[in-house]
């Protein structure tokens, strides 16, 4: 807590001694908590943790998209899962589009964000520029593609001289789709660089500055140690964001899991068994497995997290 | 290539802004070169827009694709669906996870850590993780082809209720002490004291919701089949792909879908880099 932002972070000696004061107040403890985040858990619970429960149960079940005369099958929907090689391709092209991409973003955030930041005419420009493919619909992005990859009336062969099937060539659909995924969602890791550049504090550049650094180790000795949280966010919202990704991906292959199946993703899949196979019971048990996977990451990162912190603040 | 900068300089060119400066045009170049393309396209008529080989500008300009896109109707009402889904989102998320926030940053009640924890796991589920035991629990409800179906399950995001407990931390507890020794309640301490100083954290978190949920394509395309429902991004992807591509009424219709958020960021863009830095997000 103690890096760029913490202009904004409380002081926690003087947060702790105030929070017995008013916790300590007759009367406005639990009621009025209670109602403040009663309405957002209404409608947590009702849209995410009982469709969690749900899923469990009906990944128990043979459960068909209409939801009646659903059998109990143990897990059954598991054992099939675990043998079904549709579902760890899937799984393998979720992952491998993640390690393609997730890497990509983090370094092209960070190089756009320094070059923002340094220009020091026109800021709104480079920032309206590098930003404003993240806000266009996931399916505007992904048709936009689709066309400039076309091999005869595409711009991306024209320009670049090729001759290059992408999305009808199983050794080059991935790629295009990691293309795609690169110029459509940077900006945003590319506005969080920003926002942290901006907010380290000018006094220590002119400290290093009349110590003699120059640039180079100026960018190398403040500004990276200064952006490793931010670092550590943008690595993690990616990857949670890219093992989730569907939406480029079935545009781009007109609805379809791409040539020779190469890139059907996991969240495809579930789709695909549970609204196109009727089959809500297999579906529930794959999208369980999916969210293990998930909250495994999840925790590995916290646990990454709090092991750093540990270290750091011996 | 020409550099578009405003040149209202106070400091002079040095060799290294120079050189900074061409790079960033060459880079926005890049970046702006697909929607141009895209802009091009739609103002081609659809059979100069399969020629081959391509070329950038049209040899003859018509806007038929943008008029024949409206004369289909249908864009209208998918302008519509869209604007009522999204404003609808944007307001309930903002109410319900500012109250949640400050609930969880500053109030005490039983149950608050284990909850706390229940939220935090909510930040791994989304439509994309258990989309079909969504679906069935949306159809349980009677919700499917509805608004309410489209808007409801959009509208518990535990990371924005998370961002928000970040910054409600924040906050100067001073400042509450005073109102409340003062007479205030809790309710008004919230709404006239730490609502109006969160102004810019609140603006960022709506305005990404806002950009969420006015691209959100999964979560839409799930639960709506009937066309007079759908919304933006899925009536183009979905309906128009399935009259066989017609790619400058497509393109058009790409653009009429993006422009909207891009006129928000051209005005907005200030607050928004600000609202990013003053929630934490950036730097905690």
């Amino acid at each position: 807590m103690t890096t760029a932002g913490s202009v904004l972070a409380p002081t926690r000696a003087g947060a702790g001694a105030a929070g017995t004061t008013t916790a300590a107040r007759p009367g406005q403890g639990f009621q009025h908590g209670g109602w403040f985040v009663a309405p957002f858990l209404a409608l947590f619970s009702l849209f995410v943790i009982w469709p969690l429960l749900r899923g469990v149960y009906l990944s128990l079940t043979d459960a068909n998209i209409t939801g009646t005369g659903e059998r109990f099958i143990g897990l059954d929907n598991y054992r099939e899962a675990l043998d079904d090689p549709l579902m760890w391709d899937a799984l393998g092209h979720s992952a491998y589009f993640t390690l393609l991409v997730v890497p990509c973003i983090a370094v092209l955030a960070f190089l756009l964000a320094m070059l923002a930041h340094h220009i020091e005419r026109g800021q709104w420009l480079w920032r309206l520029c590098f930003f404003v493919p993240f806000l266009l619909p996931s399916t505007v992005a992904g048709n936009l593609w689709q066309w400039l990859f076309n091999p005869g009336t595409g711009m991306v062969n024209h320009v670049f001289g090729l001759d290059t099937p992408w999305l009808t060539d199983a050794s080059y659909a991935m790629l295009a789709l990691v293309i795609e995924t690169l110029w459509w969602t940077v900006g945003f890791s590319f506005l969080l660089y920003l926002a942290a550049l901006q907010s380290i504090p000018a006094h220590l550049y002119e400290a290093a500055k009349l110590d003699g650094a120059g640039a180079w180790q100026r960018t190398i000795h403040i500004t990276l140690p200064m952006l490793r949280t931010i670092t550590g966010l943008v690595i993690a919202l990616q990857i949670l964001a890219s093992l989730q990704v569907f939406d480029q991906a079935v545009v781009m292959m007109d609805f379809g899991p791409g040539p020779e199946n190469s890139t059907r993703t996991f969240v495809q899949y579930t789709l695909e068994e549970g609204f196109t196979s009727y089959r809500v019971g297999y579906a529930s048990a794959i999208s369980i497995i999916f969210f293990v996977i998930i909250a495994a990451v999840a925790l590995a990162r916290m646990w990454l997290l709090r092991n750093r912190t540990e270290e750091a603040g011996r | 290539m020409t550099t578009a900068v405003p040149v209202k300089s106070r400091r002079p060119w040095t060799p290294g802004q120079i050189v900074l400066t061409v790079l960033g045009a060459a880079v926005s170049a890049v970046f702006l070169a697909p929607l141009a393309w895209g802009l091009f396209t739609s103002l081609k008529s659809e059979t100069e827009a399969v020629a081959v080989p391509t070329h950038w500008l049209p040899e003859r300009w018509t806007v038929q694709a943008w008029k024949a896109l409206l004369a289909t109707g249908n864009i209208t009402d998918w302008f519509v669906n869209s604007l009522v889904v999204s404003v609808c989102v944007t307001s309930v998320v903002l109410l319900v996870s500012a109250l949640a926030g400050y609930g969880f940053a500053r109030t005490e009640f039983r149950g608050k850590a284990v909850l706390m924890g229940l939220v935090m796991s909510g930040l791994m589920v989304s439509p994309a993780v258990l989309g079909v035991p969504l679906f069935t629990t949306v159809q349980q409800l009677g919700m499917v082809d509805t608004y309410w179906g489209m808007i409801l399950p959009q509208c518990a995001p535990a990371a924005m209720v998370y961002i928000l407990y970040k910054f409600f931390q924040g906050v100067p507890r001073e400042l509450e002490e005073a109102a409340f020794i003062d007479g205030a309640g809790r309710w008004r301490v919230f709404f006239t004291i730490v609502v109006p100083l969160s102004r810019p954290s609140l603006a960022a978190v709506g305005i990404f919701t806002f950009i969420a949920s006015w691209n959100n394509f999964l979560w839409p395309y799930m639960v709506t089949n009937n066309p007079d429902l759908m919304t933006m991004p899925n009536g183009i992807a979905t309906v128009m792909n399935s009259y066989g591509i017609q790619w400058a009424q497509l393109m058009a219709g790409g653009l009429m879908a993006g422009l909207p958020l891009i006129v928000v960021f051209v005005f907005f863009q200030r607050q928004i880099v600000a609202g990013v830095a003053h929630t934490g997000l950036a730097g905690q």
